[in-house]
This record gives C-alpha cells, sequence and structure tokens, in this order.
C-alpha cells in the first residue's frame, strides 16, 4: 500500500490543470442544467406534442422514434409529460430554494445579532430540524390543500433551518473579526454592520446551500407527487408523472424508468454545480464538505 | 459527568416543545374548522361538538396551547378518525418493521459507507476518491423510489432473487426476513450511505493532516494501522454526529421506502393517515417521529460526554 | 484490563450463535388451520354495512352475515334463511318461516324480532326498502321464527327487495345491535353468518381475519351466486391489504397470498404465463357513467346534456380506460346487459361520436362558454374517467376544468346542488356494478325525485311514476315494456351517459378451487389443497 504523498509544490502546468478540474464540475454541472431548464422551457416546440391529450388506442406503447419516453396509461406521450412536468417541478425548486435563502438569511442574521433572539432562533431551528422535511411538506401541503404557494411554503420552511444555522454561523465568527469590531466601535448601527460587513461573507457558501436546496426541493415535490400528496393528479409533474407509471409499472417499466432517470439526472446536474460552485468559491468548504 | 448528561437531557426538552408547538399550529393552519379536521367528512354534529369541547377549541389560544401541552405529557395523542383507536396504540404496533428496516440501513450504511470514504480520503484524488464523490452524488440525486423500481426491476422481476414486496419479521423467519428486507434496506440506505461517505471522507482527511498521524507513522507503524487504528477512531465523532443529524433523512426515506415495498411499517401508516386524511394520526407521526430524532441525538451526545475525555463544556 | 480484540472476536460469535438458536423457528406444530390469504379490492375500515354502501364492507357482511333470500347468477331471488313462505290471495301478506338451527356467533338463536328489527334498519337506507316500508302497513314476529309483512297495496319486487345482493345489504343482526340507529355505526360485529369476525386480529389497512363458523347449518342446494348452501371449506380467511395492484400481483405469483379478487385488465398481461396462478374472468361487470348536476347551470339545459351525450363514444372511454378489448363491451343499455331487462331502446349518441353535430347541438343551447368543473377521487377505479370526459367536453367547445380530491371528499361534495364555485360540481362520474343496475327500482340513475336526490338530482316526475307502475306489475312481458320506456325517456332526457361495461378479472393458485363466479367475491365453497 503507497503511503499518501504531500501535493507536489504546484507547477504552473499542475496549476493549470488544476483549475480545469476545479471549473469542470461547474462547466458540467451548468451545461446539463440549462439543457434541462431549455427543454423544459420550450417543450411545447421540441415534444410538439399536448402532454395532456389522451390517445385511447395508443396506451403503454414501449418507447419508439415517435414517443421517446414512450406513452402511459391513458396513452400521453410520457417525453411531453416529463418536459412540460419539468416546467413546474423546476419552478417549485427554484422558488422554495429561494424562499428559503431569503427568509433564512434575515433570521440568520437576526439570531447572529444578539444573544436573547440567538438563543430563542436557534431552539426553534432546532425543533425545526427535529421534524423530517418530507414529513413536514406532508403535513402541511394536507393541511392546507396543494396548490403551488402551500407546496413551495412547505419545501422552504423545510430547508430555511439549514439556512439559519448557516447563516448564523458566519455571523458569529465574523463579527470578531477586527474590522467588524472596528466598524461597531464607530458606532456605525448594527443592522448597518450586519448588510455591509458580514452579509458578503455569507454569500459564497450560500450560494453553495441554495443550489443543493433547489436539488433538494425537485426532490421533495417529486416525493410529494409520487405518494400522491402533492400537486392534484391532472398537473403534470415530475412527481405526478411518477406516480402515474406506479399501477402499470411491472407491465411497461418505461412509466417510471425513463421520467425517473431525467428527473435523477436533473437533479444530478444541480448537485454537480453546487460541488462545483463550493470548490471554486471557497476551498476551505471544499475540504470540510458539510454536505447539505 | 452526571451533570453533564442531565444538562443535555435538559437542553432536549425545549426542542420538544418546539416541535408539540408547531404541530398545534399546523392544525390550525387548515382553512377549515379544525375540530372538523380532526373528526373527519363523516362525523356526525355531535361528535364534532365533542371533539371541540374536548380539545377546547372555543376556549382562547393559551389555554387550548396549555391543554394541548398537557395531553402531549400525559402520552394522549389523541383518537384516529377512522378506526377510533388511540393513536399512540396504532403507531406502537406499526413499530418493528420501521425499526428493523431502519436497523438494517444504518448498520449497512456504516458497514459499507464509512470504509468507502476512509479509503477514498486515504487515496486521496485518485481515481477511488473521484469514483466514491461521484457515486455520492449520484445517491443524492436519483430519488429513493426511482432506485427502489430500479431494485424491483433488476433483482426482482428479471433475475428473481429477492421478493418485490413485503415484509417478514426476524423473529418469526430469519432467513425470510433477510430475504425481504435486502432491498427495502439498501434503496434507504443509498442517500445515507452518499452522506456517511462523504463525511467520513472530509473528516478522516481533516484528521489525516494532524500532528499525531504523523507521529503514529514516525513510530513505524503500518500505514494500515495509521488509518484504521488512529485516524479513523479520531475521525469517528463528526461521523457519529452526522448519522444523528442523518436520521431526519432516514424518516424521510423510510416513508418513501415503505410504499414502494409494502412494508407495513409507520412509514405506509403516515401515507395510509395522510390519504385518509386521519390528522390525529399524521400530528401524533410528527411528534412520534420527533422524539425518535431527538432522543437518537441525545444518546449520541451523551455518548460522546462519557467516552471523549476532550470534551469538558 | 482491556480484551484483546481476539477475545472480543470470539465473544461476539458466541454471543451471535446464541441468538441465532434461540431465534430459530421452532420445529413442527399441530395440523395448521387452512388458511384462504386474498388480496381485496380495497382496506376494509368501517365495519357496517348499513352506514356505508361501501362494496368492501358489504363483501365483509357477506362473510360474517346471512340473508333471508339471496340472488342466483340469473337474477332470481332464492330463499337462504327462510324455510317456506306464503303469500295471501290479495297479495298483501306475506309470511316468512325461518330454517332450523340459525344461530349467532354468541350462540343465541336467530328469531323473527332479529330479523324484523334488522330489515327496518335495512329499509330506512335503501331505496328498495324505503318503498317496501312505503307500501307496508306493518311488519311483525309472529312467532320466533315466522315474520308476517301486511301491505296496503301490492309490492311484486318483494322477493327481489329481500335478496337485494349489492349495497345495500338486508343482512340479519341481533336485534340489540338492529336497534342501533341507521347512522351511527354498529360497535359488535355479531352475524350468523358461515363466518366469524375476528376483532382480537383486525387491524385497520393492514389486515381483517375471518373464522369458520363451525356451528353454521348450510342449505342443502349447490352454490349458484350468491345463493345456495354456503359451505365453508377453509378454516381461516386473511384480507391483507396492499399499496397497489401490483404489489398484491407479485404476492400471488411467489406464493404469497392464494387469491386476488379484483384485478384490471392491465394488470393481467403481468400474470400471463406465471406458473401456479389461474386467472378468471369474473361476470360481473361494471359500468362507468358521467353524471350531470342538474340543479345548476349549464347542465340544466337538456341541450348541453345532450350536446356530450353526442360527442362520447363508448369505445373511445373503454380503450383508454380499460385497454383490453376482451375486458370490455360497447353497452348503451341503462339496465345493463346479461341481464333480464337489458335493452335498445331510445339510444341516442354514446356508442359513435359525431363531433359535429354535437357542436351544433350546443351552438343552439344556453351555454356561453363559462367554466365547468369536473370532480373526481384519486382512486384507481376512476383511473382516466374525468381526464377523458374534459377531453371530449373541450372537443365540442365546454370549457372543462378538473379538481381532485379524496374519496371521501368526493362522495359528500357529490351531494350538494351548489355551483361549483361555491363548493359544488358540474360533472362528475359514477362507477357502478351491475347488481346496482339491473333493477329499475333500485338503479340510482333512475332516481328522479329531483332536489334531494341521488347525486345529478335528476328531476322527472314521470319517470317515478314508471317506477310505481313497475312496482305494482308482476307479469315480466309488461315490465319490460315499462323498463324500455324508463329507458327511452332517461337517453331522451340525458339522465346520465353509460361509459360501457367491463370485466374484472380473479387471480388465484393452482391449487384453489371452487371460487364461485358471482358478481359479488364469495368465500364459501372455495377450496384450497
Amino acid at each position: 500500500m503507497t503511503a499518501i504523498t504531500p501535493p507536489a509544490p504546484p507547477s504552473r502546468l499542475l496549476a493549470a490543470a488544476h483549475a480545469v478540474h476545479r471549473n469542470r464540475a461547474v462547466a458540467i454541472g451548468a451545461v446539463l442544467l440549462l439543457a434541462v431548464v431549455l427543454l423544459s422551457l420550450f417543450a411545447a416546440s421540441v415534444a410538439s406534442a399536448d402532454p395532456g391529450q389522451i390517445r385511447p388506442r395508443l396506451r403503454l406503447r414501449a418507447p419508439d422514434w415517435a414517443y421517446p419516453f414512450g406513452t402511459d396509461a391513458l396513452g400521453r406521450d410520457i417525453f411531453a409529460r416529463v418536459l412540460h412536468g419539468g416546467q413546474v417541478s423546476l419552478l417549485v425548486g427554484l422558488l422554495s430554494a429561494a424562499a428559503a435563502t431569503l427568509v433564512g438569511t434575515l433570521v440568520g442574521l437576526v439570531a447572529g445579532s444578539s444573544r436573547l433572539l440567538d438563543a430563542i432562533v436557534m431552539r426553534a431551528v432546532d425543533g425545526l430540524m427535529a421534524i423530517p422535511s418530507l414529513l413536514l411538506a406532508i403535513a402541511i401541503v394536507a393541511l392546507v390543500g396543494p396548490n403551488l404557494f402551500s407546496i413551495v411554503a412547505a419545501i422552504a420552511i423545510s430547508e430555511v433551518p439549514r439556512v439559519v444555522r448557516l447563516v448564523r454561523g458566519v455571523v458569529l465568527t465574523v463579527r470578531e473579526e477586527p474590522y467588524v469590531r472596528a466598524a461597531e466601535g464607530l458606532g456605525i448601527p448594527t443592522p448597518l454592520v450586519l448588510l455591509r460587513h458580514i452579509l458578503p461573507s455569507c454569500i459564497a457558501p450560500l450560494v453553495v446551500q441554495t443550489t443543493h436546496m433547489f436539488a433538494a426541493s425537485i426532490l421533495i415535490e417529486a416525493a410529494l407527487g409520487f405518494l400522491g400528496v402533492g400537486f392534484p393528479p391532472e398537473l403534470p409533474t415530475w412527481g405526478n408523472v411518477l406516480a402515474e407509471g406506479r399501477a402499470v409499472f411491472q407491465r411497461a417499466p418505461w412509466t417510471i424508468v425513463f421520467p425517473g432517470l431525467f428527473l435523477g439526472l436533473s437533479v444530478l446536474a444541480v448537485n454537480i454545480l453546487g460541488d462545483g460552485l463550493r470548490d471554486r468559491l471557497d476551498p476551505r468548504l471544499a475540504r470540510t464538505a458539510k454536505a447539505a | 459527568m452526571g451533570y453533564l448528561i442531565l444538562k443535555r437531557i435538559a437542553a432536549a426538552v425545549p426542542v420538544m416543545l418546539v416541535v408539540a408547538t408547531i404541530v398545534f399550529i399546523l392544525l390550525r393552519l387548515s382553512p377549515g374548522d379544525p375540530a372538523m379536521v380532526l373528526a373527519g367528512d363523516m362525523a356526525s354534529p355531535q361528535e364534532v361538538a365533542q371533539i371541540r369541547a374536548r380539545l377546547g377549541l372555543d376556549r382562547p389560544l393559551p389555554v387550548q396551547y396549555a391543554t394541548w401541552l398537557g395531553d402531549m405529557a400525559r402520552g394522549d395523542f389523541g383518537v384516529s378518525i377512522l378506526s377510533k383507536r388511540p393513536v399512540l396504540e396504532l403507531i406502537l404496533a406499526r413499530l418493528e418493521p420501521t425499526f428493523v428496516l431502519a436497523f438494517c440501513a444504518i448498520v449497512l450504511t456504516v458497514l459499507l459507507a464509512v470504509p468507502l470514504g476512509a479509503t477514498a480520503a486515504w487515496y486521496h484524488n485518485s481515481w477511488i476518491d473521484r469514483a466514491v464523490m461521484a457515486a455520492s452524488v449520484l445517491g443524492f440525486s436519483i430519488p429513493a423510489f426511482v432506485i427502489g423500481y430500479l431494485l424491483i426491476l433488476g433483482l426482482s422481476m428479471s433475475l428473481d432473487i429477492f421478493p418485490s414486496q413485503g415484509y417478514v419479521s426476524p423473529f418469526a423467519d430469519p432467513l425470510g426476513a433477510a430475504r425481504h428486507l435486502a432491498l427495502p434496506s439498501l434503496t434507504l440506505s443509498v442517500v445515507f450511505m452518499a452522506l456517511i461517505a462523504r463525511v467520513t471522507r472530509s473528516s478522516v482527511l481533516d484528521v489525516l493532516g494532524e500532528d499525531f498521524v504523523r507521529t503514529a507513522r514516525a513510530k513505524g507503524n503500518v500505514e494500515r494501522r495509521v488509518l484504521w487504528r488512529h485516524a479513523l477512531p479520531n475521525a469517528a465523532i463528526p461521523i457519529i454526529t452526522v448519522i444523528g443529524v442523518g436520521i431526519a433523512l432516514l424518516i424521510s426515506g423510510v416513508v418513501v421506502t415503505e410504499s414502494v415495498f409494502n412494508i407495513p411499517g409507520v412509514g405506509l401508516l403516515t401515507i395510509d393517515a395522510i390519504l385518509a386524511r386521519d390528522y390525529p394520526i399524521v400530528q401524533g407521526l410528527i411528534l412520534f417521529f420527533a422524539l425518535v430524532f431527538v432522543a437518537v441525538n441525545l444518546l449520541i451526545d451523551i455518548v460522546y460526554v462519557l467516552v471523549d475525555p476532550r470534551i469538558r463544556y | 484490563m482491556m480484551i484483546s480484540r481476539r477475545d472480543a472476536a470470539s465473544l461476539l460469535l458466541a454471543g451471535l450463535t446464541a441468538v441465532a438458536v434461540m431465534a430459530a423457528p421452532v420445529a413442527g406444530s399441530a395440523a395448521e388451520p387452512k388458511t384462504l390469504k386474498v388480496s381485496p379490492h380495497a382496506s376494509l375500515r368501517v365495519l357496517d354495512p348499513i352506514t356505508t354502501n361501501a362494496y368492501i364492507t358489504r363483501n365483509h357482511g357477506y362473510l360474517v352475515y346471512d340473508t333471508l333470500f339471496s340472488l342466483d347468477a340469473a337474477f332470481n331471488p332464492q330463499p337462504q334463511m327462510v324455510q317456506s313462505w306464503k303469500v295471501s290471495d290479495d297479495k298483501l301478506t306475506y309470511d316468512f318461516t325461518l330454517r332450523d338451527g340459525l344461530a349467532f356467533h354468541d350462540g343465541t338463536p336467530v328469531t323473527a324480532e332479529d330479523c324484523v328489527a334488522s330489515l327496518q334498519r335495512w329499509a330506512k337506507r335503501d331505496l328498495i326498502g324505503r318503498r317496501l316500508v312505503g307500501a307496508m302497513k306493518e311488519m311483525t314476529a309472529v312467532d320466533a321464527r315466522t315474520i308476517r309483512i301486511a301491505l296496503k297495496e301490492p309490492f311484486g319486487q318483494m322477493l327481489q327487495a329481500l335478496s337485494k345482493p349489492s349495497s345495500f345489504v338486508p343482512f340479519i343482526m341481533p336485534k340489540r345491535i338492529a336497534d342501533t340507529p341507521p347512522d351511527q355505526n354498529i360497535t359488535e360485529i355479531v352475524g350468523s353468518g358461515p363466518f366469524k369476525f375476528v376483532a382480537g386480529e383486525f387491524q385497520p389497512g393492514v389486515k381483517v381475519v375471518y373464522e369458520r363458523n363451525a356451528a353454521y347449518v348450510p342449505r342443502s342446494e349447490v352454490p349458484n351466486g350468491t345463493a345456495g348452501g354456503k359451505v365453508a371449506k377453509v378454516d381461516r380467511i386473511e384480507w391483507i391489504s396492499f399499496p397497489d395492484m401490483q404489489a398484491s400481483v407479485n404476492a400471488l405469483k411467489k406464493g404469497e397470498i392464494d387469491l386476488i379478487e379484483n384485478m384490471t385488465a392491465d394488470i393481467k398481461p403481468t400474470l400471463e404465463g406465471a406458473p401456479g396462478v389461474v386467472v378468471q374472468k369474473r361476470s360481473g361487470l361494471s359500468a362507468a357513467t358521467i353524471r350531470f348536476n342538474w340543479s345548476q347551470p349549464p347542465f340544466n339545459d337538456v341541450r348541453v346534456r345532450r350536446a356530450v351525450q353526442l360527442a362520447v363514444s363508448q369505445r373511445d372511454f373503454m380503450d383508454a380506460v380499460i385497454g383490453d378489448a376482451d375486458a370490455y363491451q360497447i353497452c348503451p343499455g341503462m339496465f345493463i346487459c346479461g341481464t333480464p331487462l337489458e335493452s335498445r331502446a331510445g339510444v341516442v349518441g354514446t356508442v359513435e361520436a359525431d363531433i359535429a353535430k354535437a357542436k351544433a347541438m350546443l351552438a343552439q343551447s344556453s351555454y356561453k362558454g363559462e367554466k365547468v368543473v369536473i370532480i373526481t377521487p384519486n382512486i384507481v377505479s376512476f383511473g382516466g374517467l374525468a381526464p377523458l370526459t374534459q377531453q371530449v367536453m373541450r372537443q365540442i367547445g365546454i370549457n372543462a376544468e378538473i379538481q381532485t380530491m379524496e374519496w371521501s371528499t368526493f362522495l359528500s361534495r357529490r351531494t350538494l346542488e351548489k355551483p361549483a364555485a361555491e363548493g359544488g360540481w358540474n360533472v362528475a362520474n359514477a362507477v357502478f356494478t351491475s347488481l346496482d343496475l339491473y333493477s329499475p327500482l333500485a338503479n340510482l340513475n333512475f332516481d328522479a325525485r329531483g332536489p334531494g336526490s341521488y347525486t345529478g338530482f335528476v328531476n322527472d316526475p314521470k319517470t317515478e311514476e314508471l317506477k310505481t307502475q313497475f312496482a305494482r306489475e308482476s307479469d315480466p312481458a309488461k315490465q319490460k315494456a315499462i323498463a324500455d320506456e324508463m329507458q327511452t325517456r332517461a337517453y331522451d332526457q340525458v339522465f346520465y351517459i353509460p361509459l360501457g361495461v367491463y370485466n374484472s378479472f380473479a387471480a388465484y393458485r393452482s391449487n384453489i378451487r371452487n371460487f364461485i363466479d358471482s358478481a359479488i367475491p364469495v368465500f364459501w365453497a372455495i377450496e384450497k389443497n
């Protein structure tokens, strides 16, 4: 067994190779994600099929040129449904991640600014984190009713704690920095200090976190739809498309396999993007690799 | 030391309080009348009135809250709408399959992911490292139910090695149980493994740079001993912490996995309860799962106090 | 003192071995009871067959309870608990005498009083029961074994009423239980049927267990439909719930269960060629329908309803929802097909779609493009009905939208006569079985009492009149004529739109014999080798 050798002092060539390697993840992730987003946005022209069009005599067709992902139990084009579904699922993912980031940052900043608030907020966050995110989302959607707002809110709420923790952690660390102390000493009001001096340090880890939350949100929406507790079944979302495949899976595996892999690929793209961003924006984070 | 343990337990109480409060708020989020929500669609007006009185839903909010907390403390989680039995009783009756499944997933994860992560850290930046990282990202990305169905397709339908659904208790039939648990525990553990492999890797990486490792090497220890005897145990603490935090992931996964494989545990109970709009059960399950999460993490904290000589708060 | 690693390993090994030995199943047990494991089509939750008309509760009822008369496979009433009966010359008094040896599961004998109380409870909920009570002067227990029904006017459907096969079924319960108000669930499950309900092993949503009633005295006739001798040939029946049909199919293939009661045609191909499995086409038919809310615009206008009627093609619906041409029939008859009153009288549209004509009809109507709401439950048996209904409506220019909801919410919302915007509905699908539709008196689609009647609130006094005529009539030829007239009227006014009928399938292991082919799954006579 060979011993670990410490990395050789970087030659120019090696440094260049490392740079490309580091950026590669960002590039790959971004390109894949862009492909998925574009496909979904222009689903109408690409798939050239109405995702809701029922074709009674074309049920459960295996994939072929006309129907790349095959047809489902009502003869609908699965490829069209997946692409259109991407619109909803990606939107939900994005909105949830954005909402969680905004709210979480605010709360985290507030928490970091005073000891009392910190104690209260952190207890609340601990409590929220004790409830598994899928369960919380299921409960909220079940009680409030399934629509875009409630589902986005449900997913966002379950992800806020992580953002709060992150931001609060940064705030607590950065507050000790000399320049922040100096600003406080100069009498600059706390909110301004928070915004101008502390917030910028949060941005890098936040971007990474938000990206990973985007991925997690897509997965939660898919789980909700799959279990039958998400969007109403008539709306094509990734979760709903997968749920429809359940009943006929063994007879027509393509109803789950293709949408599932497409979903996995999209989430993979986001995760790779997130990892790449992390490597790029904050090498310190890369080593400690706190998973989202 | 006893004082530290007590402190830990005391810290867990406010967390449960917060959870109970969240559940309290949840029910009142519903646009409908909470009493009707808890009584169900088929309830007669008398039954709805009974529930309203019992929960004090016509009293001021603080009074309701106090009643609610009192009920929780006494273990009264309400009564199921459909079966009219106490929620706690229903949950306890379905516990075994879930615990067995989760246990198998945790064992599988620790046995596979920790060595994988450690190896990846050891061979940092080699193809092994990259392969483990790639697999871990994949594990995060493909949803559990897709993995489950792929496994069913491959190992149950095509190759007929494992049954595609169902649960057999290991206390009744160990061999049958093993066959039935293979695919579900694999499915459940994938996300968990991805997480643990990553954390192990980074934690070991950190530790490998530490002084005592260099000392161990200087002492002339064989490399393998350095890794397993010196590096890993010290890397263990963050890994164990993450296992505790990852319980939440496991619980979410259990709900989906039991649904795919038809395992009659509390995960499937959750889905049935939601679809049947049996909210008392849903409430009870949220509280129960949160309790499990807090309890596990509490246990881990206590183990630290006992085990790690460095921890002195 | 530290234990060496080797010692620790041996200790661990010893420990594990000990655990394994202790956990090993005890070898050899006494002769096992014969257990039939069944996958039912739904989970049993409500145990009272009078408060709910759910089929699963009805099926449960057939195991645990008995009835005075039963319907055979040819739709003829046959005596079951009744030994003999007398009808007075003026046809206004019926005396029914019970068989010997009938007893409830708690040991008490079945008396006429129990029957009277049970019938009264049933009649408060059931359409035919209500008619019977309306035509009745009184129902009494003449002695411990004789029930007398004294009528005000002739009721030709007496035996049909007492043998009503499907929800609600006039099951006989002990008087103390039957005295429970009909909107309150009974709490004790005691009947006189061939099986006993094992309350201690009941896990709602997971498992229901029944045990053979050794004290049951079956009739001597051969089983026929739900009639004939109910001889239990298995000791124990377990109904095991599965989250979806595929899971139950897999369990059947592996021999983990013995029988799947009700399978859609879609799943059949996964069982084709599976060793040790038999697939049986069941003779009971199901019928899918479209129902309109007559109390609200736009469907209070018959022309709008006619437009939809002209746009429906049963073949499209059946192909989309059932898929397998072998498993469905085009059947515009409102009293179903394969029944005594099957008819093609008065059929309009429905079978073949004529989109142009439909659009023209819509143009002439009062429809102005307003939004129309189709409500649908999220259960498998309603599958693609709503989406296709929506597609058909949109095709002719009706702006239709779907709202999906919980089954129980769907059922309660369907009873509301309000506009959709206030929590009501415009269009809903309904699925019936042949047993619900073959009789003009029981057929809910012909409940034409207007407000307060069966969902849809069809308002047609003429039809109600025809039903009363039918009830009084005992000549089969005249009955058929009345039924034809009823159907013609129903088509003309578009009471509802039939979408075709389809079979279901049962699948079981090859060591199972004698699963009675009846529209209702019953578990006497079935054998497991």
